[in-house]
Formats: structure tokens, C-alpha cells, sequence
């Protein structure tokens, strides 16, 4: 194989480093950069995505270190496309006094997303994981101005470090036990039937890696801190981005990889495998996030106690396996990083105008922006899992799919459960519909609200509708890239 | 100068909307599949409503809601009577196809009646808020957003699609009682949603059962499927018991008085006449149609429980001393007659429950508008007592015609639509639960018990201030007078019931054909 295919095939990846490092100096470099900056990482992400475009169909480098299937680059794009909405984000928030640094390090962490996207070896995996971490951990503590955002960075860097050890031990036990890394050769060389301790033991470490990083219950406890403290597009970023890729690796790595150890999560029916331990994951995380949620007075801290219950229904494709929960999984959780970088654009403007993100700071808010709060309706809304809206879709297919899998109904006790949180999950989003609505504004000054915010914004909105009116559009992608 | 423009709107209202459909009718050759504009149009509606100026809401929102009445009057009187007696497709376009899921609409003498019923309640809504000044654009959007999610729902014939529909009407709910209602409104509005929220989930669990197992979203392909009877007898409850919550279930029905309490006036007409209907509509169209089994296993303990809610909800309807709480408790109390007929299996008591429906859709909305607007806004208390010394039917006498009307009809006299649709009920339980008529004649005595009560403290009190005044409002001069748009809407709302009530043959020729094409009839 020659450089020249390689860097082919690498083409996005490779046009994103260079992007980031153009973006680095130019920020070093210009008075204006704010400005330059969000223009060059636009135009590079754009650019990036216009080459994962141009890939071949399929295409295996290394063993399995880089691969492109039509699911990849499929995912590969909606990771370019959050970054992009985060660039908007970042380019409206002005808080930040070294733009240019800022984008370098969301460009960076974009690149780890992708490698672990088109990935199905575990260094590499692990190597994507920890690029996307180390540069997470900068933006989360980015403002320097504000202690909470240190506290955040801090948090999720002690939280984070500790959970790749988690991973790398989870790993060496795998390698030791299969003798390969790559993932399909571990599948081969693994045998269904009772599970070795040491395998056991490394399955289970691994697992809590990826529970760190997808912020499922008993692993979130860095996440309200980071999505509170944290500049509001890192925030955002770490609940999308990383959020998707991690659940697409995470996907792979059991799917594939543990493909024999399923185990069985039924009712009354339990095989030891994986699958029970997710399904504890699952339902830990329903419960603590959607309770934990109602007493929050906090819409970003609210917003990230949902994320783990989030997290935790979206887990349920995984428990179901098998082609159609994979699907399932990764409607879900794309349309959820789509609804939640929306939401963190209502609250970053808002947060611009008034200062803060508590309840307070929402009142009243539909007499100061109808933009901004039809905007937060919609993704507040698919959020709770309202028709029309794509969490309505998701939510019927996740569930649905969850309920088929299992021999006889076997696993409604998760749907019950995932059922049950949707229902307090609807009390706490009412609540912070009820401040926009019906509470009094303190101020009544109409909120000025930027063109590119607006666009952006609007953008959003209409594909949480879109994909709610037509799921046909991505579920369609998702199924025929998945065989 | 407003009642002349009133006047003029409503008169060119009325041809215009008349027109637009004809050339719908023309252009498009809809011929029966006519009906399905009644959700095109109100959602187009809907979405017009958020981009026009404040100053034309209430004539769109009028527009909207005659029209869908237009349409459903002209498919009432056009579609043959043979094409009603089963679920005939209207439109069927794949939507997700991958996961079975259709667009798919069909219509039959059930669904058309409640069609009906939801056109007659949305325009006599829109004409009882007519002069709602605050937020008037957003008020409108929430109201007509009920009335086309409750349009979707009557119509659907794929699950999917009729469980999106159904739980779309929720969150409007909410935003109308929280942001428009009164007394501890934001309790009421939470209440009302969650109680809603958790029989969504219930429904839910069954839906998905139903579809897993079968394979199909499709209501035609499941009601043929076979279900295995061990999932009937727990996938039947579950799905029965989450539409009946809001059918308002006793014991889960106390979202219902606290709802309408805390509701708008619109908010109540249209939780009691369109919204409980759609629990009992979807206990009938997909919980009993597609688990027979175990609607046969259950249907006992369902008589019991609507048996329960007729009595227990009369009784408390008897002590309320809120004029709204009355009412409330009536709606309960008479949508255990709903329970009791879909809980007989027999076409009688059936096609009673499915007149019922739009009896009281039609009764309890007259009674909201009464209670909420007529009086309320006038006088500023629905205090029963209070109400009772203002020598109420002198001050505002359509006020006391109207509320005699809906309370005659809410009490089953004869010639109102409630008689004929009670005594279907009763004659079909008769062959199945003879006790359970015997129970339920205890349960209408006390119905018209408190309906009288309510009639005479609140209308025919003793006299104890000067005739003519009400002494509680400060600006009672200029509100003097029922206004015209409050007539046209009781005129409507009465001509519906009295029309049902001397010719219940309209609706029960195309019920009963439908009825008798479900699966569970014993």
C-alpha cells in the first residue's frame, strides 16, 4: 500500500489536522481571529465532510485500524456536522479570549472522534479515546475567568484519566485472553459458553470506560459539574460529539468484538454475558438521572442529569443487540446530540443576555424571544419524547426494538422501567417549559439574538422536526449501512 | 361595532369556508377521502397561526374549525351508508416502511361520529373564546393543535400513527390550562399531564406488545391476527387501562375535576368534549378490537369500575359547592356510561357507548360554556352559594335557558341526545350485567340530583340583592350581555343535542354497522 492511498483514505482526517494547526497559527498570529478563525474551521470542516463524501464504499487499512464502511463515514459526517454547529456555538459565545487555540483544540478532539468512529481495533480505539479526552479536558476548563469551568476541567480530567486506565487494563486483559486487538479477530477467537474470571474481568473494565465516557449511572458523576462549569459549546460538545462516537464504539466493540458473550438480560433469564451488565447500566441510569433531575433549579445542570438518563435509554439497543437495536441505538443517540447542541445554543444566548442559566434566567422568556423559545420547545419537547418530534421516533423504535428482542417479552421489565422515567422525565422539561411560558420576566427588553445564531439555530430545529416527520431519512441511512 | 363585525364574519365565514371546500371537492376528486382534510386543514391552520398577525387569530382559528365541521357534515351526509360499516382506507402511503409503518387512514359510523362531535366542540370553543385578549395568537395555536391531533386519532388506522397523534394532544393541554387557566392552574395543568403522560406509557406497552408480536402497526392486518391468550389477558388491561385513564376511569379519573377546574373555559370544553373521548375511542378501536380474548377475561371487572365512576362521581358531584367541580364530576360520572356500554360486548350497549360520546361531548361542553364563560366571566365566581343570591336567571336569561337545556339533556329527559344514548347503554347491559342497570338507575337518579341542585342554587336561588345586578363584577355594564358569539356557539351546541336526541337514527344507522364489524362481539 502506498502513502498516497493511505492518505486517500485518511483525506478527512488528514484535511482536519491541517485545519486545526492553519486555525492554531492564525489565532496566534491575527488581532481578529475570532472571526478568521470560525471562518477557516467552517470552511475545513465543510471541506472535511466533502471528503469523507468523496471515500470509497469500503476499504480496510492495518487490520482494522482504519476502516470505511458506508457506516463510518455515515458517522463520520454527523461528527463533522456537530462540530460544525459547535464552531456556531463557540462563534457566538465571545467569551473565550483565544478563539484560535479553542477551535484547535474542538478540531483536535473532532479528529479522535473520527478515529474512533472508523475504527475496529482496540489501540486505535483506545488512541482515539484518549485524543478526544485530552483535548475535552482543555476546552471544559477553557474559561479561564471562571472557577467553575476550572472545577469542571478538573473533574472530568480526574474522572476521565481514571476511567482509560479502566479501559487499558479492560484491554490488556482482552489481548491477553484472544491474543489479538483487532476487533473481528476477537470475536473469532472468543467462545460462547460460561465466561472465563480473567475474561469476565476485562469485558466489565472495558465496559466502565465507555460508561465514563457516555455519563451512565454509576459513572456520571463528573457530568453535571462539566456540562454546568464548562464554556457552554465545550459543554455542548461533550454531550454530542463524544456522545455518538462513544456509543457507535461502544456498538462495535460488543457487537462485534464480544459478539458470543451476549448473555441474556430476561427477565427471570439471566445468562452472564455483557448484556446484563449494560442493562444494569441502563436502568441505574434511568432511574438516578431522571430523579435526580427533578429537584434541579439549573437548566444546564438539569440538562445533564437527562443526558444520563438519555444515555441510559439509549443503551437499551445495545441490551437488545443484533442489527436492528445497533440501528435503534444510533437513531437515538444522533437525533439526542442533534436536540442537546440545540439546546445548548438556546442557553448559551441566554446566557449571553442575562448572565446565567438558572431557572430565573428563563423566565418569562416567551414574551422576550419567540425564536429562542420555539426553539427551546422543540428540543425541550423531543427531548421528552413528544410527537412530532425525532425523540418521539426514537423513542417508539428504541423501545420497540428493546421489547422484540428478548425471547418472550423477556426484557419489558427495561422497557417498563425506560416507560416509567420517560413519565417523571415529562415533569421536570414541563417545569422548564412552564418558566419560559408562564412565569414573569424580570426584564422585558427583547433579546437580540446574532444572524448566525439564528440560522444555526433554526437549522436545528427544523431537523428535530424533520427527522421526527420523516425518520424514514436517517433510519433508512442507518439500516442499509449497517448491512 | 365588534357584534356587526362579528355578525358579517360569521356570515361571510360560513360560504368562504364552504367554497374553499367545494373546490378541494372539485380540483382534488377527494370524493369520500374528503374527511382526512379535516386534519390537513386544521393543522394548516395551525402552523398559519404562528406566522400571521395577532389581528386575525380568532377569525383563522374560526375559519379552521368550520371548515373541519363542513367537511365532517358533508361525509355525515355523503358517504354511503355501506361504506361506513367497516374501516374503509382513505389514504395508505408508506411511511417508514422498513419498521411497518403506514400513513394510513380509514374511516367508519364510529370515527365519523367522532369527527363530528370534535368539529360541533371545536367551533363552539372557538366561538366561547372569542374575546380572549391575552396572548390570543399562542391561546389559538394550543386549541386548534387539541382539535387536530383529536381529528388524527378518530381517523388513524395505523397504530403508530394514532398513538402519535394521541399523545401530541397532551402537551397543548398543558400549555392551555398553565399559561390560560385559573384557580391553581399550574397544579391542575401538571396533574392533568402526567395523569395523561402515564396512560401513554400504559398504552404504550400494549401497542408495542401488539406490534412486536404481530408484526404489523397495521389496525385491519392486527385485527385479524390471532394473539396468543396468555399476552391477551396481561396486554389487554394494560392497553385498556391507559386509554381509560383518559376516558377518566374512576379511580383514575382525578385529573378530570381538577383539570377542568383549573382550565380555561375552552381548555374544559374541550378536555370533556373531545379529549376523554379519546381514551374510550381508543379502548374500543384498538384495545377490544385487537385483544378480544382478553377483553372477554376483563370485561367484568370493567362494568364494575364504570359502575364505581357512575355512582361514586355523581355523589360527589352532589356536595361540590364549585359550579366547575359539579360539572367536572358529571363528566366522570357520565363517561362511566361510555365504560359501562363498551363493557356490555353487545352492538347495543356499543353503539350506545359511541353515541354517548357524542352526547356528552356536546352536553358537557354546553355545561363548560355555561359555567365558565357565561357566568364566570360575569360574575367572577363559581362559587354555588354565591351564585345563588344574584337572581342570576332575571340578569342573564339565555345564561338560564341554555344551562335548563344542558341540564335537561345531562340529566336524560327525552328528546335530548343524553336519553337516547343512556338507554341504548342500559337495554344492551340489561342482556349482559341485569345488576348492573339496577345500580346504575340508583346512579342516574343521583345524576339528576345534583344536576338540579346545581340548576336552582345557581340560576333559581332566593333573591337577595336588587333584580338585575350582580353586585360582585365592577364592570358589569359593559359585559351586560351574552354576546353574540356566545349565542351562536350555545345555538350550535343545543341544536346538536336536541337534533341527536329526536333523531338519534342519524348517527346510530351508521354506528351500528360499524359495531357490528369488530371482532370481540359476543
Amino acid at each position: 500500500m502506498s502513502y498516497l492511498e493511505l492518505l486517500k483514505l485518511a483525506s478527512p482526517e488528514a484535511i482536519v489536522v491541517v485545519t486545526a494547526l492553519v486555525v492554531l497559527a492564525v489565532g496566534l498570529t491575527t488581532e481578529r481571529a475570532s472571526a478568521i478563525c470560525s471562518a477557516i474551521a467552517t470552511f475545513g470542516l465543510a471541506i472535511a465532510i466533502g471528503a469523507v463524501l468523496m471515500l470509497p464504499q469500503n476499504a480496510t487499512l492495518f487490520g482494522g485500524m482504519l476502516v470505511i464502511t458506508p457506516l463510518t463515514s455515515l458517522f463520520k459526517i454527523i461528527c463533522l456536522a456537530l462540530a460544525l454547529f459547535t464552531v456556531f456555538l463557540a462563534r457566538s459565545d465571545r467569551s473565550s479570549r483565544n478563539p484560535g487555540e479553542y477551535l484547535a483544540m474542538l478540531l483536535l478532539a473532532t479528529i479522535g472522534l473520527m478515529l474512533l468512529v472508523g475504527s475496529e481495533e482496540l489501540l486505535m480505539i483506545f488512541i482515539g479515546l484518549e485524543l478526544t479526552g485530552l483535548s475535552l479536558y482543555v476546552m471544559a476548563a477553557f474559561d479561564k475567568t471562571d472557577i467553575r469551568s476550572a472545577e469542571a476541567g478538573l473533574k472530568y480530567f480526574l474522572f476521565g484519566s481514571t476511567a482509560s486506565a479502566f479501559t487499558l487494563f479492560g484491554i490488556s486483559f482482552i489481548y491477553g485472553m484472544s491474543g489479538t486487538t483487532s476487533l473481528a479477530a476477537i470475536g473469532q477467537k472468543l467462545t460462547s459458553g460460561p465466561i472465563q474470571p480473567l475474561l469476565a474481568v476485562g469485558i466489565v473494565m472495558t465496559l466502565i470506560g465507555f460508561a465514563f465516557k457516555i455519563a451512565a449511572a454509576p459513572f456520571h458523576l463528573w457530568a453535571p459539574d462539566a456540562y454546568q462549569g464548562a464554556p457552554v459549546p465545550s459543554a455542548a460538545f461533550i454531550a454530542s460529539g463524544s456522545k455518538v462516537a462513544s456509543f457507535v464504539v461502544l456498538g462495535k466493540i460488543v457487537l462485534v468484538g464480544f459478539a458470543p458473550l451476549h448473555g441474556s438480560a430476561d427477565w427471570h433469564a439471566m445468562v452472564a454475558g455483557w448484556s446484563p451488565v449494560l442493562a444494569a447500566l441502563a436502568a441505574l441510569s434511568i432511574l438516578v438521572g431522571n430523579l435526580v433531575a427533578l429537584v434541579q433549579t439549573n437548566v444546564r445542570r438539569l440538562l445533564a442529569y437527562s443526558a444520563v438518563a438519555h444515555s441510559g435509554y439509549t443503551l437499551l439497543g445495545l441490551v437488545a443487540g443484533g442489527r436492528s437495536g445497533f440501528s435503534a441505538t444510533l437513531f437515538y443517540t444522533t437525533i439526542y446530540a442533534v436536540t442537546l447542541v440545540g439546546a445548548f445554543g438556546v442557553v448559551a444566548l441566554v446566557r449571553r443576555e442575562t448572565g446565567g442559566d438558572d431557572f430565573q434566567n428563563f423566565a418569562g422568556l416567551s414574551s422576550r424571544s419567540p425564536l429562542l423559545t420555539g426553539c427551546m420547545s422543540i428540543f425541550i419537547l423531543s427531548l421528552a419524547g413528544i410527537p412530532p418530534l425525532a425523540g418521539f421516533f426514537g423513542k417508539f423504535y428504541l423501545f420497540g426494538v428493546t421489547l422484540g428482542a428478548g425471547g418472550n417479552h423477556g426484557l419489558l421489565w427495561l422497557v417498563a422501567l425506560a416507560l416509567f422515567g420517560s413519565l417523571i422525565s415529562l415533569y421536570y422539561y414541563l417545569i422548564v417549559l412552564k418558566v419560559i411560558f408562564v412565569d414573569a420576566a424580570t426584564q422585558t427588553s427583547v433579546m437580540k439574538v446574532d444572524l448566525l445564531s439564528r440560522i444555526s439555530l433554526i437549522l436545528l430545529a427544523l431537523l428535530v422536526l424533520f427527522l421526527g416527520i420523516t425518520p424514514e431519512a436517517l433510519v433508512g441511512r442507518i439500516i442499509a449501512s449497517l448491512t | 361595532m365588534k357584534t356587526a363585525l362579528l355578525g358579517i364574519g360569521l356570515i361571510i365565514s360560513f360560504p368562504v369556508s364552504l367554497l374553499a371546500i367545494a373546490g378541494f371537492y372539485r380540483f382534488l376528486q377527494l370524493g369520500n377521502h374528503m374527511i382526512a382534510w379535516t386534519i390537513y386543514i386544521t393543522f394548516a391552520g395551525v402552523v398559519l397561526l404562528l406566522f400571521l398577525p395577532r389581528a386575525f387569530s380568532r377569525w383563522l382559528a374560526l375559519l379552521t374549525s368550520v371548515a373541519g365541521l363542513a367537511i365532517s357534515l358533508m361525509a355525515l351526509f355523503q358517504t354511503p351508508i355501506a361504506d361506513l360499516a367497516h374501516f374503509t382506507t382513505i389514504v395508505r402511503l408508506p411511511w417508514v416502511p422498513m419498521l411497518g409503518m403506514n400513513y394510513h387512514l380509514a374511516v367508519d359510523g364510529i370515527s365519523l361520529t367522532m369527527v363530528l362531535v370534535t368539529g360541533i366542540v371545536a367551533v363552539s370553543t372557538v366561538l366561547f373564546s372569542w374575546d380572549i385578549e391575552h396572548r390570543q395568537n399562542e391561546f389559538f395555536f394550543w386549541l386548534l393543535l387539541v382539535v387536530a391531533g383529536s381529528y388524527g386519532v378518530f381517523l388513524s388506522a395505523d397504530l403508530f400513527l394514532l398513538f402519535a397523534f394521541y399523545e401530541l394532544v397532551i402537551v397543548p393541554k398543558y400549555f392551555l390550562i398553565a399559561i390560560f387557566g385559573s384557580t391553581n392552574k399550574e397544579y391542575g395543568a401538571m396533574k392533568l399531564t402526567l395523569y395523561s403522560f402515564f396512560g401513554g406509557a400504559l398504552v404504550f406497552i400494549g401497542i408495542l406488545a401488539a406490534y412486536v408480536t404481530a408484526g404489523s402497526l397495521d389496525l385491519d392486518q392486527l385485527a385479524q391476527f390471532q394473539f396468543a391468550p396468555q399476552l391477551q389477558l396481561w396486554a389487554f388491561p394494560v392497553l385498556f387501562l391507559g386509554f381509560a385513564v383518559l376516558a377518566g376511569v374512576w379511580p383514575l379519573h382525578t385529573w378530570a375535576p381538577t383539570g377542568h377546574v383549573a382550565a380555561p373555559t375552552a381548555g374544559s370544553m374541550l378536555l370533556a368534549g373531545i379529549v376523554m373521548k379519546l381514551g374510550a375511542y381508543g379502548g374500543l378501536r384498538v384495545a377490544m378490537n385487537l385483544f378480544p380474548q382478553g377483553f372477554h377475561a376483563w370485561s367484568n371487572w370493567i362494568a364494575v369500575l364504570a359502575v364505581i365512576g357512575i355512582l361514586y362521581a355523581a355523589a360527589v358531584a352532589l356536595r361540590q359547592s364549585d359550579l366547575k367541580f359539579v360539572i367536572g364530576y358529571s363528566s366522570v360520572s357520565h363517561m362511566g356510561f361510555v365504560l359501562l356500554g363498551l363493557a356490555t360486548a353487545n352492538v347495543l350497549g356499543v353503539a350506545g357507548a359511541v353515541l354517548q360520546m357524542f352526547s356528552h361531548g356536546v352536553i358537557a361542553a354546553l355545561l363548560f360554556a355555561v359555567a365558565g364563560r357565561m357566568l364566570y366571566r360575569r360574575t367572577h365566581t363559581r362559587e354555588l352559594d354565591a351564585l345563588s343570591g344574584m337572581n342570576l336567571s332575571r340578569a342573564l336569561p339565555f345564561a338560564a335557558f341554555t344551562f335548563v337545556i344542558a341540564s335537561a339533556a345531562s340529566m336524560g329527559i327525552p328528546g335530548f341526545s343524553g336519553f337516547a344514548a343512556e338507554i341504548t347503554i342500559l337495554i344492551g347491559a340489561w342482556k349482559t350485567f341485569p345488576i348492573a342497570v339496577w345500580i346504575t338507575g340508583v346512579g342516574m337518579v343521583l345524576v339528576a340530583a345534583f344536576t338540579l341542585r346545581a340548576l336552582k342554587k345557581s340560576f333559581f336561588g332566593e333573591v337577595l340583592v336588587q333584580q338585575g345586578r350582580v353586585p360582585l363584577d365592577s364592570d358589569w355594564s359593559e359585559q351586560q350581555e351574552i354576546s353574540v358569539a356566545e349565542k351562536w356557539g350555545a345555538c350550535l351546541l343545543m341544536f346538536a343535542t336536541l337534533a341527536i336526541g329526536l333523531y338519534p337514527k342519524l348517527l346510530l344507522d351508521r354506528i351500528i354497522p360499524a359495531v357490528e364489524a369488530m371482532r370481540f362481539l359476543k
